[in-house]
């Protein structure tokens, strides 16, 4: 099975919003070892002008995994996911996520590329606010190994 | 964003912060949870044997996530990292007794005076390896326009 070169350019419909609690930026914060009070502390948050706890760089992931599951599910597009390398990712920011942020995102497939027998996947994740303004474009190139 | 730091006062090649973190297989089951990423390559010998990996591995997201922390430590504010890259080039293997412990530098690579942006090279390695490639991250040093 070979990736489709022609799900290239392809939209998928946004996911379902996506409200970020408190308790879970500071349960991703202590995955990550990140222990600015900015992350965990709503007082010390406002005090920097934030309106809540404001989340780790590395937090759309979890908006962005819903994008991901739709792009893997796709039969047209022919990835197997027990092929797929994670090759290079991304998070290019308008605004940081705060806690009680409801975020949609909305996934296009922007490059498929051969390489040497493997496929290379770029798929980009627009995420943005309840009020539709961009917040961060999250962005995963794929390895999907070919055939041994 | 607030922060105690002057930009101008920033030069290519400044190391801004360096750091070691020591990764148990706790680690990887917490960030399982915390990222809903339940691979499990991530947890389990016998699944990262069969499919041929030298052990059990950290999830590259896990090494991308803790791998920018000093530098919000440096700057004073998770919100100052407006765009954040990594390659992932090599697995970073975690034993299950002794885990493994990844180091962290960040160095000036580039700065923008006129947006007040600095991008930080991070070089991040296991045993003098690095495990990432092109590991950027760009720091705004403008002022926040908070509404």
């Amino acid at each position: 099975m070979t990736v489709n070169p022609d799900i290239q350019g392809k939209e998928f419909p946004p996911t379902a919003p996506y409200l970020v609690g408190r308790e879970k930026v500071r349960e991703f914060a202590r995955a990550v070892f990140a222990t600015n009070p900015i992350n965990v502390d709503p007082e010390a948050a406002r005090a920097a002008g934030h309106a809540d706890v404001v989340a780790p760089p590395t937090f759309p992931v979890v908006v962005q995994e819903a994008t991901l599951a739709q792009l893997l599910a796709d039969e047209t597009a022919g990835i197997d996911f027990s092929r797929v390398v994670h090759g290079e990712q991304r998070f290019s920011y308008t605004r940081p996520i705060v806690a009680g942020d409801e975020l949609t995102a909305t996934l296009t497939v922007t490059s498929v590329k051969s390489l040497g027998g493997n496929s290379m996947v770029t798929a980009s994740s627009d995420i943005v606010d309840a009020g539709g303004a961009h917040v961060v474009t999250a962005i995963s190139t794929l390895v999907v190994r070919g055939d041994a | 964003m607030s922060t105690t730091i002057d930009f101008a006062t920033l030069t290519v090649g400044d190391v801004v912060a360096e750091r070691e973190f020591a990764l148990t297989r706790d680690s990887l089951v917490r960030y399982a949870g915390a990222s809903g990423d339940f691979n499990p390559i991530h947890y389990r010998d016998d699944i990262a044997a069969s499919v041929g990996l030298p052990g059990v591995l950290a999830h590259g997201m896990l090494t991308m996530g803790f791998a920018v922390q000093p530098v919000v430590d440096w700057v004073g504010d998770p919100a100052a990292v407006v765009d954040y890259q990594v390659r992932f080039t090599r697995p970073v293997v975690v034993d299950p007794e002794v885990g493994v412990s990844v180091t962290v530098v960040a160095k000036v690579g580039q700065l923008d005076a006129e947006a007040s942006v600095a991008r930080i090279d991070l070089t991040v390695s296991v045993d003098g390896s690095t495990v990432l490639g092109k590991a950027q991250a760009r720091v705004s040093f403008a002022p926040a326009q908070h509404v």
